[in-house]
């Protein structure tokens, strides 16, 4: 107790001479400490953005059934790529149940690696199989039901997800990461390449997380958000050099090794300033 | 409980206090808080580092030469290309400031910063040399003829006559995307992961400011004789680096390797050139020769590392010695006659690499990373273009990868990497 109160009476003669004593008081822990920083403001913003985006998904989710089911493969194929977007965006929160994910987003490779078939395979990716493979709406009508109720459960579960600073700050390093590991090598759409639509909306997501704790990570760190604007206005621009004039992205096919390695380093060079917004976890 | 606590906060109290002393800021400059002093500091919000003489396996940073050119040959290498991505020269400067610091706490055995106590950020060092000691690693800086090309550096004027890309030689199937680089950092040490663990936190310390173009591992292994590390043996079995300058003696290294005053741009004086060659060599086709032929193609004795005719590794090498027919004894297209022919030397520090299988062929990539250190390219390029066309060794290597780099002199205490280069 004695050397508590001492310490404390130190804190209080740091603050007056420096602004960082304050944090060196505290006793330092190899471990993940309990954050102490109010960012209630911030994942609220984040949870309001997700569920934007659901309620979106589940809109445009509807058009891409409808269009399957009518047998429309021209529309169904042209909705493709930007419903998806809505999902990809809030990937961080969708991922969270692991059960309505892969039902909706999974590859036939994923399925795989655990051991099951391809009767086990529904959602966006198996459709995708239909309209770009078999080049038919015919005979997936059933899975496009099956994606919409599913989507519509997602974003009925989303209400109930509780966004923790943790989640923000992790899950926008994991978008990046999901684009380095699987858009820009086209692993994502193998069927439709439409991967640039993804890789776009992963980094919307995470750009999203940063614009909502940029003035929390300013009062710490303000050189980090001048590399994360700078940075991720570089992505941005890079990726707009891939846009096909009508709204949308060129084929990944249509790629070069070197504009693949450029996406890659643009995507590395802004992944590592990003995963330094912890930083606001410290008290 | 609290005990630990409060010592812990004294210490670190006094350690800032240092900090403050050391980097001269006084009672007003702790106002300026927490970014200020972070700015006076280097980018890991720590003092610079010295040299720790007492570190287990350690090669001085600081000195008059960079590290590993006259330093020992150890057993591995990570050499990286980078391509520069900032667009000024400020940033430029500040890339070499951030390794200079880094550079010497590499050395040291140390971990690059302070482990980091957020379990809601990355750690600043990677980590997996944790518990490795410096292991004999050695970092060498050097810059490619490209980076002069670039008008936004401003360097143009500063730029030696002699620093071009290596002329085409005969029977060069170079690659695009393992020839050349604006920078290179050549790290070596007697642990694959230290060297490789070297780069890794170099480049990542300055993550968008740089690109990796091209990068070799390569590793080297030295028998022993009453506790001196012989000569090593290339792929082909055969020693490499017996003809080298002694590096031990400085009329040698000053006539062959380090930049005299006056001989280049002053920026380089004390540096030296650095020739990479990535250098396919056919194994398949190679263990199916049969070992004269091998021995001729060489013009040394396999085992011994003995000049054809001489019993010795280090015995004279003598061009004019006839056979019983009267044909030459080192033939006239043998490797080691041509490059003593060229008349010229250069002190060679080459690693093999073995690199998996090349798809198309289904046979090894491997070969030899052949690094060189000369004062002028011209010692290099004369030596290759004996080769030429003639050389024997040609049937069985094919140069894929080259690059040329102007190497700084050494660093002194308060300079950085290549410092004289851009004042």
């Amino acid at each position: 107790m004695k050397s508590k109160g001492l310490a404390s009476i130190i804190v209080t003669v740091g603050i007056i001479l420096a602004g960082c004593t304050e944090k060196e008081a505290k006793p330092s822990s190899n471990t993940t400490e309990t954050a102490v920083v109010d960012l209630t403001a911030e994942t609220d913003a984040y949870k309001q953005f997700a569920l934007e985006q659901m309620d979106q998904f589940v809109l445009e989710t509807q058009k891409f059934v409808t269009a399957v089911k009518d047998g429309d493969l021209e529309k169904a194929k042209a909705i493709y790529p930007t419903a998806r977007m809505y999902f990809e965006r809030s990937e961080p929160i969708a991922e969270s149940f692991g059960d309505l994910d892969p039902r909706i987003d999974a590859r036939l490779a994923d399925l795989q690696e655990e051991g099951k078939g391809e009767e086990d395979w529904t959602g966006y990716h198996k459709i995708e199989y239909g309209l770009w493979v078999d080049n038919t709406t015919a005979g997936y009508e059933d899975i496009a039901d099956q994606l919409l109720k599913d989507a519509k459960e997602l974003r009925a579960r989303v209400e109930t997800v509780e966004v923790t600073p943790d989640l923000m700050i992790t899950g926008s390093v994991d978008l990046l990461n999901e684009v380095s590991t699987s858009k820009i090598t086209g692993e994502e759409e193998i069927y439709s390449h439409t991967d640039l639509y993804d890789f776009k909306a992963n980094i919307e997501g995470a750009e999203k997380i940063f614009t909502i704790l940029q003035d929390k990570i300013g009062k710490k760190d303000p050189a980090l958000v001048e590399e994360l604007t700078e940075k991720f206005s570089a992505m941005n621009e890079l990726l707009s050099k891939y846009e096909d004039g009508n709204g949308g992205f060129i084929s990944y096919e249509q790629l070069t090794a070197e504009d693949t390695k450029a996406l890659s380093e643009a995507v590395n060079h802004l992944g590592e300033p990003l995963s330094n917004m912890g930083i606001i976890m410290e008290g | 409980m609290s005990e630990p606590t409060e010592e812990k906060f004294y210490e670190k109290k006094i350690s800032r206090r240092q900090m403050l002393k050391y980097t001269g800021v006084g009672a007003a400059g702790v106002m300026i808080g927490a970014s200020g002093i972070g700015s006076v500091l280097n980018v890991f919000g720590m003092a610079m580092p010295d040299d720790d003489e007492t570190a287990k396996n350690k090669i001085k940073f600081y000195g008059a030469h960079q590290s590993g050119i006259a330093t020992d040959v150890p057993t591995h290498i990570y050499f990286a290309s980078l391509d520069v991505v900032v667009k000024t020269k400020k940033e430029l400067q500040d890339i070499f400031k951030t390794w200079t610091s880094l550079s010497v706490r590499l050395m040291n055995g140390e971990p690059v910063g302070d482990t980091s106590t957020n379990g809601y950020v990355p750690a600043k060092d990677t980590g997996e040399a944790k518990g490795l000691d410096a292991a004999n690693l050695t970092l060498t800086f050097g810059v490619g003829p490209s980076l002069f090309d670039r008008p936004e550096f401003g360097l143009a004027s500063k730029r030696p006559k002699e620093l071009k890309d290596l002329p085409h030689f005969p029977k060069d199937q170079l690659d695009p995307a393992i020839t050349g680089g604006e920078i290179c950092i050549q790290a070596c040490a007697d642990d694959p992961q230290v060297a490789f663990h070297a780069v890794r936190n170099l480049i990542r310390a300055v993550s968008g400011k740089v690109s990796l173009k091209w990068s070799q591992a390569g590793f080297n292994s030295f028998p022993m004789k009453k506790n001196k590390k012989q000569t090593p043996r290339n792929l082909f079995a055969f020693k490499d680096g017996t003809a080298n300058p002694n590096t031990g003696s400085k009329t040698d290294m000053n006539e062959v390797v380090w930049i005299n005053p006056n001989e280049s741009k002053p920026w380089l004086t004390g540096g030296t050139y650095l020739v990479a060659r990535k250098v396919q060599m056919h194994l398949e086709t190679w263990d199916r020769t049969a070992l004269g032929e091998q021995e001729a193609t060489f013009g040394r004795h396999r085992d011994s590392g003995a000049p054809l005719g001489k019993q010795q590794e280090f015995d004279e090498v003598d061009l004019e010695e006839k056979d019983a027919s009267g044909r030459p004894v080192m033939p006239a297209d043998s490797h080691v006659r041509l490059a003593k022919e060229a008349g010229t030397r250069i002190l060679r520090r080459s690693f093999s690499y073995s690199s998996g299988i090349i798809d198309s062929t289904g046979t090894y990539d491997a070969g030899l990373l052949f690094i060189s250190f000369q004062k002028d390219p011209e010692q290099f390029i004369k030596i290759q273009r004996k080769f030429g066309r003639a050389d024997k060794l040609n049937e069985y290597i094919t140069h894929r990868g080259s690059a040329l780099f102007a190497c700084f002199p050494g660093i002194q205490k308060g300079s950085y990497i290549g410092e004289a280069l851009f004042n």
